[in-house]
């Protein structure tokens, strides 16, 4: 950004408006976020750079100031209300003190990190023929140079100008009228810009694809279900390929050693009958991996074969460099909806161990490849089968964490959520846990569940055993993500509005702020003139903390 | 993952035309009659009421019509529509939900047959106020205790064959909202009242002294739920009162304004 020097030569020249001089003075004219400085994010701890933090998505923070000694001390620092009364779930990104973040569903704020006071903001109207499935929401903005990114739930990608909120480019992506929607988070990769669509619920055919950051020109599309001739097409009965779901809707990982860029899909389509669409409908429930460039599908790995119980496999992929189980790997960690907990080879896809991580029933081990055993009977019938998880699963999108420092894996889910599944498209939950409302909404509601009901936790798990070393149980269940930091805090939140803050090594309860609105969204941090910040958005708004 | 929301108003004046037909859906299962209670709740009692009796001259519940009707002539009216009046058709159904819910109607007017008919909702009000002790815990019309569930719409909410499994079998189905919950603070002495909220630190209640309380979990010495105060009158009342109770409650509508 260029500071305009002529104009304050000029003005400085008058002693009347020498304040205002070093006003601008103080205001330090932002250096463009190159990708180079995406890829080692990590160095620069005071930015949150993209999504998790960084491409890896470890959502850990190097800042150190709060520890586990301090963070007791925390206080409220600033709340930005958005006028909006959509759940918030965007995770902010902050640039050398300025903080962008969504107000749902698609207008893009910039405010002072410091005070929460906005610089700009840029309003966008939705097409009428927007329709989402879970709510009208988003999940953040991507940056690269002075250009943030953000998909639209008509199924648009924005670029949008960083220094004062002007559209760049608008392409669109899929057609909104088709039930194509975008509530995901851009990722951003060298020169392209990279997307998904939700509407897997609704009978679309799910894709992935790359734009030229520049123009907003299509560079590659990837569809994750085949066409006729390509392999993996025979695994849709007759034409349900067409609208086979597999839609991609949240937000995916890139590893530069081998330029691979991963994103999971979601649930086919129809959801809870899958007499139309027999086989294992790929790429449907999957990681897949493709190549940066050219959007080649280099591996894939489906973790529910033929869902019928909407497992979407739509988390936030974990890339971690750790000794597993004794050997240098490069893996991917991954708690799916399905219930199950995986490691993954990142750079072959090989299945290196899965297990339950919550009570489960639909399967009863794995094969040699990885792929689950399913126990018969255990699908959606007419007279009601007691499946778990239930169509809700064990977790939904909320990002995790990993902590190099301690080495283990961070995430917020649910426990004991069994419920009788009914066939057809509007599964009910006739059995436990029947007033379970996971689709979250903006304003506390009394709860009312007994300690026989679904619970939320947050839990560390240990990437060897797979096995929880702590848990932190919650009386609802929880739409929370979780961030690490230097300082040895996990923080995370819950559907009952608490902000919490515990010991990443033990799991005990450090610090608590009532938000009076569910946390649906991940914690991140940052930091200016060498105070460190802590930002969670609860109900409508977004809180920051820090220590006095 | 998907919400589904219900069609309203689909049903609304479903039967304009007279009284039931005796015949009930053949061959219906539980899971029919279940699956029609949870369509008829999305997309038929925005207008006609849960019970079906919001409609002037129907009463879905009870198997009143306008004229008689067979389930097939249901079906039709659920899935069509009657022209020219307020009830609309209902695309997005098909015929078997349209069945389910014939079946639900049916199943309720048999039950409603069952237990509240023939008494007599002015005895059963001398014995609601009188021998059954129930203001002592709950409230009609801004008389009697707040601790138990007001009455006043119950006859809106529930159905008698429910009204008449509360007074027998209490414990068989307490409504959320209506949980009992001790708490045992630091001096020892229990404190139970019904459950208003409670999450991970904390819990609300509505004490037996008719007071708000909030307690934070880390100061009790014991807390959790308990059963149900509500007894059973099945050896307390006879089963002549019981029905005029039932009576009186599904009488219970509340005041008119």
């Amino acid at each position: 950004m260029r500071s305009c020097p002529t104009i304050k030569r000029q003005l400085c020249r008058s002693g009347t408006i020498l304040v205002v001089c070093g006003l601008v003075a103080a205001a330090e004219v932002p250096a463009q976020v190159s990708f180079e400085r995406l890829l080692n994010a990590d160095q620069e701890p005071h930015n949150w750079l993209s999504y998790s933090g960084t491409l890896s998505n470890h959502r850990h923070s190097l800042l150190d100031q709060i520890t586990t000694a301090n963070v007791e001390d925390l206080k409220l620092e600033w709340v930005w209300q958005a006028r909006s009364l959509e759940k918030f779930e965007a995770t902010p990104l902050v640039v050398d003190g300025i903080l962008y973040t969504v107000q749902a569903p698609n207008d893009v704020v910039a405010l002072d990190a410091a005070t929460g006071r906005i610089f700009w903001t840029y309003a966008y109207e939705p097409s009428p023929d927007a329709r989402t499935c879970c709510g009208r929401v988003n999940r953040g903005v991507a940056i690269l140079g002075d250009t943030l990114f953000m998909g639209t739930i008509d199924a648009h990608m924005l670029a949008i100008d960083a220094r004062n909120g002007r559209l760049i480019w608008k392409t669109r992506v899929a057609e909104a009228a088709e039930r194509y929607s975008i509530t995901m988070v851009p990722l951003v990769v060298g020169d392209k810009v990279m997307i998904g669509t939700a509407g897997g619920d609704m009978g679309i055919r799910g894709l992935v694809a790359a734009y030229d950051v520049k123009t907003g020109e299509e560079v590659w599309r990837f569809h994750t279900i085949p066409a006729p001739g390509e392999f993996g097409n025979d695994t849709w009965l007759g034409d349900s390929w067409q609208t086979g779901g597999a839609a991609v809707w949240n937000a995916g990982a890139y590893d530069p050693q081998t330029n691979l860029v991963f994103f999971g899909t979601g649930n086919p389509a129809p959801d809870w009958d899958g007499r139309s669409r027999l086989g294992d409908n790929l790429y449907s429930n999957c990681v897949i991996a493709l190549d940066a460039d050219t959007g080649e599908l280099k591996w894939y790995y489906q973790f529910t074969p033929h869902d019928e119980l909407d497992y979407d496999a739509t988390q936030v992929p974990v890339l971690a460099d750790i000794d597993w189980r004794g050997e240098p790997r490069k893996v991917m960690l991954w708690a799916n909806r399905n219930g199950l907990m995986y490691v993954l080879d990142r750079i072959t896809g090989e299945f290196l161990f899965g297990k339950p991580y919550v009570a489960l029933n639909w399967m009863d081990g794995f094969d040699e490849r990885g792929r689950p055993q399913r126990v018969p009977g255990m699908v959606p019938t007419p007279e009601g089968t007691l499946i778990r998880p239930h169509v809700h699963g064990a977790i939904n999108w909320a990002p995790p964490s990993f902590s190099p420092r301690t080495g283990l894996y961070y995430v917020a889910h649910w426990e004991n959520s069994g419920i009788i599944v009914i066939r057809g498209q509007s599964p009910q939950p006739i059995g436990i846990n029947r007033r379970q409302t996971t689709m979250g909404q903006v304003n506390l509601q009394p709860l009312f569940n007994n300690d026989e009901e679904a619970y939320g936790v947050v839990r560390a798990y240990d990437p060897d055993t797979l096995d929880p070393v702590w848990e932190f149980r919650m009386g609802d269940i929880t739409w929370g993500g979780v961030l690490t930091t230097a300082g040895d805090v996990v923080f995370s939140g819950g559907k009952e509005g608490y902000f919490l803050a515990l010991d990443a090594r033990s799991g005990e309860l450090l610090w608590r702020a009532s938000l009076g609105g569910q946390v649906n969204s991940g914690p991140m941090s940052y930091a200016i003139d060498g105070r460190q910040y802590v930002a969670i958005a609860a109900g409508s708004s977004l809180f920051t903390f820090a220590l006095p | 993952m998907q919400t589904m929301t219900g069609t309203p108003n689909s049903l609304l004046l479903l039967f304009i035309l007279l009284a039931a037909s005796s015949a009930s859906a053949q061959h219906e299962t539980a899971y029919d009659i279940e699956d029609g209670a949870r369509a008829f709740a999305q997309s038929c009692a925005n207008c006609h009421g849960p019970d079906g009796g919001l409609i002037a001259g129907i009463d879905l519940g009870r198997g009143i019509y306008r004229r008689p009707l067979s389930d097939a002539e249901i079906a039709d009216i659920i899935l069509n529509g009657i022209p020219d009046t307020p009830m609309p058709p209902t695309p997005r159904m098909n015929e078997q939900q349209a069945y389910r819910i014939v079946a639900y109607l049916r199943s309720l007017a048999v039950a409603s047959q069952t237990v509240a008919d023939g008494g007599d909702a002015a005895r059963g009000k001398v014995i609601f106020e009188g021998k059954g002790t129930c203001m002592d815990c709950h409230r009609v019309n801004g008389q009697g205790s707040r601790v138990g569930p007001d009455l006043s719409t119950i006859g809106l909410l529930r159905r008698a064959a429910e009204l008449e499994q509360s007074l027998l079998d209490p414990a068989a189905e307490v409504q959320p909202t209506n949980r009992f919950y001790s708490v045992t603070p630091a001096d020892g002495v229990p404190i139970a009242g019904r459950l208003l909220n409670h999450d991970t630190f904390t819990v609300q209640l509505f004490d037996t002294d008719e007071r708000l309380r909030s307690f934070v979990k880390a100061d009790l010495l014991q807390y959790g739920f308990t059963d149900t105060p509500m007894p059973s009158f099945r050896d307390e009342l006879s089963a002549r009162e019981i029905t005029d109770v039932v009576a009186w409650l599904v009488s219970l509508r509340g005041i008119a304004q």
